[in-house]
């Protein structure tokens, strides 16, 4: 057997297009799916509030509960039914920010509830409303916790971002196998994709533990 | 006006609350006095911590109501809307066993979060008034220390400060040197009889014998939920006339 990686170095500059087209992607649907996950996750702090738990709680298990390239398919193949067409890249960033943001979601509530509730007992009984409290208070603590698992949640992200490809999205995934569809060199080519999600997922996996330690050096011991 | 004719600080009626099917108080009446030190003692499970913390709407009783600084927080067991709820929380200061102390700021901006977001109070001046309380309490050196470096009696001092920056007309504590080493309690009653001396109004829950004999004004004996014996000190400790505050003070003073 031998191994030709002539055909990866041909192409070099096609599958860092490809990788461009990924970071973006990804960097759009991380935003996204934060935010989202933001919103629904505190939506999920209080039964109580039926309407708003209720519709949090059906989002995050319609969503876990169903494949990512289902759902993908759905926005490109199925919404044109509707005559709604929307370019791939949009649906490849909606579909990605609304799975990712159902798994954070559990991840920022998961924070949130783990944070003493004598810190919005002590918050309130200053006076304070309770979205201050939350925010004021809650939130920073909160975050430090959050970032372990968003690790995870970003990590998972970027390799779930290979499925746009089948979206007609130009990401590496997608420069890679126009490379195979020419040169038959399939190791080689996805060899050559793997190290680079490798070293996308690498550099993530060190910013955040970058700034994790940056945190707990402010003194916050958790 | 006499003192006769002021009207209460905190003025308790009929206070209900039960959790499920266990009831934690069954009309409770209490008034504390412009002034005054209220110390609540009873074994645990009477009551006494739930009361206290009906007293600023940390807990929503169901019947009863609660007057503080002359204004209704509870009435016929509805609480004040939220808007109004705050506001008469910041008239009222509170120290809990546990600190909580906000784990992500500094001593300092403990102590001046609650004026610069609640009182709109610069940085500048909630900073300076922020010092003389940590001056106060014997911590001036510890301003820009995390909470997590401090001793327990440091944090209780620190909590302290913290509800004092509010300028609150009351002053709650709940156990607060249950949860100290037996040598860092002396440090937190000594900042608490200072309040006291000052003419601060004070209801304080506590299992320091000692502190009720010497500090307070009225001594406040609950059981089961209810209120079984209120006086003086002296007359609650020399001579109490329920058998079961006999019992409890037997309990507690045997321990020592």
């Amino acid at each position: 057997m031998d191994l030709d990686f002539s055909p990866v170095w041909a192409n070099w500059p096609d599958l860092m297009r490809g990788a461009l087209v990924t970071i973006e992607i990804v960097s759009v649907s991380l935003l996204c799916g934060c935010l989202i996950g933001l919103l629904v996750g505190i939506g999920r702090l209080d039964p109580r509030r039926r309407v708003v738990y209720g519709a949090c709680s059906a989002y995050v298990a319609a969503i876990r509960g169903t494949p990512l390239l289902v759902q993908l398919f759905i926005l490109f193949f199925g919404l044109p039914q509707f005559n709604i067409m929307l370019p791939a890249f949009v649906c490849g960033t909606i579909g990605l920010s609304v799975y990712s943001g159902a798994y954070v979601s559990e991840i920022v509530r998961g924070a949130i509830q783990s944070i003493d509730r004598g810190q919005v007992e002590a918050a309130r009984s200053l006076g304070m409303p309770a979205r201050m409290a939350m925010t004021s208070v809650v939130l920073p603590q909160a975050f430090v916790r959050m970032i372990p698992p968003l690790g995870n949640e970003f990590i998972a992200l970027i390799k779930n971002s290979a499925l746009v490809s089948l979206l007609t999205i130009h990401d590496v995934m997608h420069e890679g196998q126009k490379i195979i569809s020419v040169s038959y060199r399939s190791l080689e080519v996805y060899l050559a994709i793997a190290v680079i999600y490798f070293v996308l997922t690498g550099a993530t996996t060190y910013a955040l533990r970058r700034i994790e330690l940056r945190l707990r050096a402010g003194g916050m011991v958790q | 006006m006499s003192a006769t004719e002021l009207e209460p600080m905190v003025r308790i009626r009929g206070l209900a609350k039960a959790f499920g099917d266990n009831v934690v108080l069954r009309g409770v009446d209490l008034d504390v006095m412009p002034s005054q030190v209220v110390v609540v003692i009873g074994p645990s499970g009477s009551g006494k911590s739930t009361l206290l913390r009906c007293c600023n709407g940390l807990e929503q009783a169901e019947g009863g109501d609660i007057r503080l600084c002359g204004q209704p927080l509870l009435e016929g067991g509805r609480m004040l809307p939220d808007a109004r709820l705050n506001k008469l929380r910041e008239e009222v200061g509170m120290v809990f066993q546990s600190f909580n102390l906000f784990a992500h700021l500094s001593v300092l901006d403990n102590i001046t979060l609650g004026p610069r977001k609640l009182r709109g109070i610069k940085r500048g001046q909630a900073e300076a008034e922020a010092r003389a309380l940590l001056d106060k309490v014997g911590l001036a050196h510890k301003a820009d220390a995390m909470p997590a470096s401090l001793s327990g009696g440091q944090k209780q001092r620190v909590a302290i400060a913290r509800a004092l920056a509010m300028r609150p007309r009351v002053m709650l504590f709940d156990e607060p040197t249950s949860a100290l080493d037996p040598e860092l309690v002396g440090e937190v009653l000594k900042v608490m009889k200072m309040l006291a001396a000052e003419g601060m109004t004070m209801m304080v829950v506590t299992h320091e014998m000692g502190f009720a004999q010497e500090v307070a004004d009225v001594v406040v004996v609950m059981d089961g939920g209810g209120i079984i014996e209120a006086g003086p000190p002296t007359q609650i400790f020399s001579a109490p006339t329920q058998p079961r505050t006999r019992e409890f003070l037997q309990a507690v003073l045997k321990r020592d």
